[in-house]
């Protein structure tokens, strides 16, 4: 125990001293925990909150139901209350209705006797319980699995296509040598000029044009090459020696298949960090579906969430859920690929 | 996976095995290269010159030959102002009180940001346990969707919400944070931080990590006091990241609109509303859809962002040739 507070403690070459610098470096890292994930761990316990639980204040940290019981001649479960004053004090009863400012009540042991009670004197008892029915209610009353669908269909699709055609592009510029390869290097800086955000109008027309308004390919097409990738390939497949294709040719393989059957490989690490960055881009993307998917069943998730939040003022129980579930696939591939993401992200500069 | 691509690749085999008879090696490079630049040309460059189309023509009409030249009508429309500091006194006060917004709020947000990234990317680099684990909690809002995080904030931010329950608990005043301009405004910076630091950090942190530790031994040899080290050995040895740091958190600040859009949705009034906002609200959100004042708006940014990527990738070069 001894040696592992030494361990922990050991700063600055293992001298065993913490000086204030040390201290107010861990109290500065452990307060940007506390803000980084703080609100996440919250929005994971509020999802799990009933609607009613959700509208208490102040707020409590974990989820809370009032208990039900079920009393012989009520169909439905009744709620049991703790009567904190009045002459019925210390009793736990079940409320059959409310009127007014009187509850009336029943002890579940003794059915037949109703008690009136002030409801100030009333007080419900409640247990930790996680209120599932908020994320079953979203594949019951929304259409859950739909926007689903369209998100993974966008994310997988759009992902194929750009790795594939980037890794053409990329395979082009780093392996051959022909007349107007630096004028086509200058035109892929030029794209990185030119964001989406500034031609919406005019991709907006061609979208139409091309009859792919209102349809996931509308989401897919219009980004599917990025200056970004080809450049990340092209960085990596400069790397791989000449010789190597010489000698494909040599044995009478065709330009494809020294594509695919050794570039590709060989580029895998680079080809798997602009998968990891694609997926990110496609699934979180938010303007350019806002502005070509005009119908709910077309929407992605992130529309879906946005579009639920304005028509769903009050009902946060269910969109705290949905938020919690658009999360989680992008936090599951972030702890399996955490490496590769922030290794990838530093060198690309890209998001 | 595999099993999917073998097939595929062989099929497209057949046709390229076809193009290399007929076109020889050295040219087979612009087949590979054909769907990257009709993609590139499709929706890249020829959005670029339609844009000019649009901002060039009025009328609410998307389809081109509808659309009646207007000459420089849309950019005079959009200019015409008594004085730029006052939107109240322009004919689009919207447009003039988005840019007004989206320059006070890059100057904060990129401060702001830049700042604490550095801070964090100064102790990270120390002499820490569990780097890597701190490292990734700063890291891991960078991939929640916009959406998620304006989400997030909206609920601990609400009337009932955790932050209002914490001041109560205190003693300290509560507010109906986004209806209030200067606060909606306020945590529109905040968030927008907290969910983009991470990004910086790790990029500052990387270049941190490759000053040569024997500098520093140097330094201490010589009795330089901490101060002075982080002056004059980390400060200009760190310069050139800290420059695309800035450079690209300029361009992304100046874009911004997701999470903003929708954790105020640009309230309350026009408080929080950005340019790229305004560009979506004129052209396809309100009707009538003004693809004109929209595009000569977006070529406005346009003129921005092309001077900032321009530094970007000069730095980049002189990163690479140096």
């Amino acid at each position: 125990m001894g040696r592992a507070i030494a361990f922990m403690t050991r700063t600055r070459g293992g001298r065993g001293q913490m000086d204030w610098t040390d201290w107010v470096s861990y109290g500065y890292l452990f307060l940007g925990v506390l803000l980084m994930f703080g609100p996440v761990v919250w929005l994971l316990l509020s999802s799990f909150k009933t609607e009613a639980d959700i509208q208490r204040y102040p707020p409590t940290f974990l989820p809370y139901q009032q208990q039900t019981v079920v009393v012989d001649g009520h169909d439905s479960p009744l709620p049991l209350f703790e009567i904190i004053g009045g002459e019925h004090e210390g009793r736990t009863l079940a409320q059959l209705r409310r009127v007014g400012l009187v509850a009336q009540m029943i002890d579940p042991a003794n059915p037949d006797e109703r008690l009136r009670i002030d409801v100030a004197d009333r007080q419900p008892v409640e247990r930790f319980a996680l209120a599932t029915e908020n994320y079953t209610e979203l594949f019951e009353r929304f259409n859950f699995l739909r926007f689903f669908f369209n998100s993974t269909f966008i994310t997988v699709v759009a992902t194929a296509i750009m790795l594939l055609v980037n890794s053409m592009a990329a395979f082009a510029l780093s392996k051959y040598r022909f007349r107007g390869r630096t004028t086509v290097l200058l035109l892929v800086i030029g794209t990185l000029m030119i964001p989406q955000t500034v031609v919406l109008v005019p991709l907006f027309l061609i979208t139409k044009e091309l009859g792919m308004l209102n349809s996931l390919w509308g989401v897919i097409i219009p980004g599917a090459a990025t200056p970004t990738g080809v450049f990340l390939l092209r960085q990596y497949m400069v790397t791989i020696p000449d010789e190597i294709l010489d000698a494909a040719r040599m044995d009478k393989a065709s330009e494809w298949k020294i594509f695919w059957r050794i570039i590709l490989p060989l580029s895998a690490p680079a080809i798997a960090v602009l998968a990891i960055l694609a997926i990110m881009w496609r699934w979180n993307d938010f303007l350019w579906p806002l502005i070509v998917l005009s119908e709910t069943d077309n929407f992605t998730l992130q529309l879906a969430l946005n579009s639920f939040q304005g028509e769903m003022q009050t009902e946060w129980s269910n969109l705290l859920a949905m938020t919690v579930l658009t999360l989680l696939p992008i936090a599951l591939v972030f702890m399996f690929l955490q490496k590769y993401i922030a290794t990838g992200i530093a060198n690309t500069g890209g998001k | 996976m595999l099993q999917i691509i073998s097939p595929m690749m062989r099929i497209i085999e057949i046709p390229m095995q076809y193009a290399q008879r007929k076109f020889g090696i050295q040219r087979l490079a612009w087949i590979f290269l054909l769907p990257n630049l009709i993609l590139f040309g499709l929706f890249a460059f020829l959005p670029v010159i339609l844009n000019f189309v649009y901002a060039l023509t009025g009328g609410d009409n998307v389809l081109l030959n509808a659309r009646p030249f207007v000459g420089g009508a849309n950019f005079d429309t959009l200019t015409a102002c008594a004085s730029y500091f006052d939107p109240n006194s322009c004919e689009r006060d919207f447009f003039w009180r988005a840019i007004h917004n989206t320059i006070l709020f890059v100057t904060l947000q990129v401060g702001f940001m830049v700042g604490f990234s550095l801070l964090t990317a100064l102790i990270l680099n120390r002499d820490i346990r569990a780097r890597g684990f701190f490292r990734s909690v700063f890291f891991f809002p960078v991939l929640l969707s916009p959406v998620v995080v304006a989400l997030i904030w909206k609920w601990i931010l609400q009337r009932n919400g955790v932050l209002n329950a914490g001041l109560d608990a205190m003693g300290l005043e509560t507010h109906v944070w986004l209806l209030d301009r200067t606060w909606a405004f306020a945590w529109s910076v905040f968030l927008t931080v907290w969910a983009h630091m991470g990004f910086y950090t790790l990029i500052l942190l990387a270049g941190l990590q490759a000053i040569p530790r024997d500098v520093y031994e140097a330094a201490l040899m010589d009795r330089a006091s901490p101060w002075r080290a982080f002056t004059k050995i980390t400060m200009p040895l760190l310069a050139p990241t800290m420059l695309v740091v800035l450079v690209l958190a300029l361009i992304r600040s100046v874009q911004t609109f997701d999470e903003i859009f929708a954790f105020t949705g640009g309230g309350p009034g026009s408080a929080t509303t950005f340019i790229i906002q305004y560009i979506y609200q004129t052209g396809f959100a309100g009707a009538p859809r003004l693809f004109g004042l929209a595009s000569a708006a977006s070529i406005m940014l346009a003129f921005v962002l092309v001077v900032l990527t321009g530094i970007q990738l000069w730095i980049n070069r002189r990163n690479v040739d140096g």
